[in-house]
């Protein structure tokens, strides 16, 4: 299973992770070992077999609709690198006039 | 009096009678830890200041006869469960300044009975490795031999109780990371069935694998703790919606005309001669105490490997999205736009595993893959719980090595992700399956010691518990412990 330098790049964009061009030889090689592990599965017959999400065979529980945390904002806030005025501050995100 | 060395239900009797109160117990834990730890390395944060206080507390309980079952009781958490206002990392550069605002419900089921908590144990970053060398914290020795890592994830919780400076540990388990570490420090680790033990709050891997889990020095400290640990939890949609089990009370049953299934794949592998003793071994003292010994075959077993580092990358890319350097943890410096601050924040924030597991999972769930990749790994993961379904028709337990050998040195396999991935060879398929799995200390080579594996059916942690607690009567590889004065 071959990787394209372009290819990594496009996949580490979707993931969001900056990666160094000096680092993409090693991390395409280590890449490639691990997607050659799942060519074992070609072989496993699954035409008639449905997909397992999960380990339980069992139906989501539901609950009645009511509020059941209380107002945490100040505790959540406290563990943000940078905040202000209560809210998350990012870079700006919208353009426009300065 | 060496404190450390008296087993869970010792120490709880100890403190009931007024042998030693559970700030003498504490305090005594706490000083092995400041005199071995530095070494080690088996912590991130030992609370000491709380857990005086907790114990002090428990002693008070003690004299107004208000106490808790596992009152007084000391235990370490792997820095994966949330404690309120305690450093909670999960190994990672990313949590390095994470108070967390909640407690996990794992922590509050202990807490309720009276357990007093010692710190927070080293992991590997985010429970990706089968080592312990992927923390951000440094990695963890073994205390057999401090040369040789502790394998990993849970290597802080195995390394620690294994050197007595806690005498249990929770951990957590994915693809083996309780199972692995236990047998590697030769200590008894178990993994309960999916949905058995609450995830709130335990910081999510791949969350349709992880499951927490017990290490401690005999089946018998497993079964109480493990047992306080279980039981339905609201917050977790996936918790099971059962009663907590009993673990205890017929863990003496005998296993006398019970059924112990060797899988056949997994004997077919080779083996160094050494496991194969050990394991021939514990399988005649098994038909001495009147198991029944049967080959069984899992024939699509050999592809549990494959279908785990689709699954859980898959899985873990997903939720490891949450990382963003926004609301909480990490964020690089300087960001010059919204797009920047993820990219580096990640690029930083993430060790070298982790991105390599985020990378393949995007890679897996990406558009023209998922079908080739993910949907068929899903798929063959039912054909290996198919497998197991069919098997445990006929038989009580699976037996097989928990590991390939016993441990390695650090820095043996730092470089090649696939030799490590091997590691957990025989531990992956109880989690594809969801099935409740346990190592316990069964022999050992050049002074390192190695863990038998044994598999059970679903919410059969009761028989589990039993075979390797006879097991233990009749033995005295649990009691082992290694020498680090």
């Amino acid at each position: 299973m071959a990787l394209s330098d372009q290819e990594l790049k496009e996949i580490a964009y979707l993931a969001r992770i900056n990666v160094k061009e000096d680092s993409l030889p090693s991390l395409k090689k280590e890449l490639e070992d691990i997607l050659g592990l799942f060519e074992e599965l070609n072989a496993a017959e699954t035409s008639e077999i449905s997909a397992m999400s999960h380990p339980l065979d069992l139906s989501q529980p539901t609950r009645q609709d009511e509020v059941t945390e209380e107002n945490l904002r100040e505790e959540l806030l406290k563990n943000a690198p940078s905040v202000q005025s209560g809210l998350f501050l990012v870079p700006k995100v919208i353009e426009g006039e300065e | 009096m060496d404190l450390h060395k008296l087993y869970l239900s010792e120490q709880l009797e100890g403190i009931k009678s007024g042998k030693f109160s559970s700030t003498e117990l504490t305090t005594h834990y706490l000083e092995r830890i400041s005199k071995f730890d530095e070494d080690l390395n088996s912590f991130i944060t030992v609370t000491e200041d709380q857990a005086i206080a907790k114990a002090k507390k428990s002693d008070e309980r003690y004299k107004n006869n208000t106490n808790l079952p596992l009152d007084g009781l000391p235990i370490a958490h792997k820095d994966i469960f949330c404690t309120k206002d305690v450093l909670t990392t999960c190994g990672s550069k990313m949590l390095s300044n994470f108070e967390a605002p909640y407690s996990s419900t794992v922590f509050e089921k202990l807490d309720n009975e009276g357990m007093v908590m010692l710190g927070k144990t080293n992991m590997d970053e985010f429970a990706m490795g089968s080592s312990n060398e992927t923390s951000y914290f440094g990695p963890v020795k073994n205390p057999w031999n401090t040369e040789y890592v502790p394998g990993g994830s849970s290597g802080g919780s195995a390394s620690c109780v294994s050197a007595e400076l806690a005498p249990v540990a929770t951990a957590t388990d994915t693809g083996g990371s309780i199972r692995q570490p236990a047998s590697l420090c030769g200590l008894t680790g178990i993994k309960p069935t999916y949905g058995r033990v609450s995830r709130y709050g335990m910081i999510a891997f791949a969350s349709s694998l992880d499951q927490g889990g017990v290490v401690a020095r005999s089946a018998a400290d497993a079964a109480l703790i493990l047992e306080a640990m279980c039981g339905h939890d609201p917050k977790d949609s996936t918790s099971l919606n059962l009663e907590r089990p009993d673990l205890t009370t017929n863990l003496n049953n005998p296993i006398k005309g019970m059924k112990i299934g060797l899988p056949k794949e997994f004997f077919e592998k080779e083996m160094p001669s050494y496991v194969e003793k050990s394991i021939e071994d514990a399988i005649s003292i098994y038909k001495d105490l009147g198991a029944e010994i049967v080959e069984v075959s899992l024939p699509n077993i050999n592809l549990s490997l494959p279908i785990y580092y689709i699954i859980a990358p898959a899985e873990c890319s997903a939720n490891l999205s949450r990382y963003d350097g926004v609301r909480y943890g990490y964020r690089c410096e300087d960001p010059k736009d919204i797009e920047d601050l993820y990219m580096r924040t990640r690029e930083e924030g993430f060790g070298n595993e982790v991105k390599r597991r985020i990378l393949i999972g995007t890679y897996a769930l990406s558009a023209g893959y998922y079908d080739a990749y993910y949907l068929k790994a899903q798929k063959c993961r039912q054909l290996v719980a198919n497998d197991f379904k069919e098997v445990f028709k006929n038989i009580d337990v699976l037996l097989s090595p928990t590991t390939p050998g016993t441990s390695f040195k650090a820095g043996e396999k730092t470089n090649d992700p696939i030799a490590m991935y091997l590691q957990d060879i025989f531990t992956i398929p109880a989690n594809l399956a969801g099935l409740p799995g346990l190592s316990i200390p069964c022999g050992e080579n050049a002074g390192l010691p190695l863990g038998l594996q044994l598999v059970g059916n679903s919410l059969e942690e009761d028989k589990l518990l039993q075979f390797a607690h006879s097991y233990q009567l009749n033995t005295d590889w649990h009691s082992k412990m290694p020498d680090i004065s």
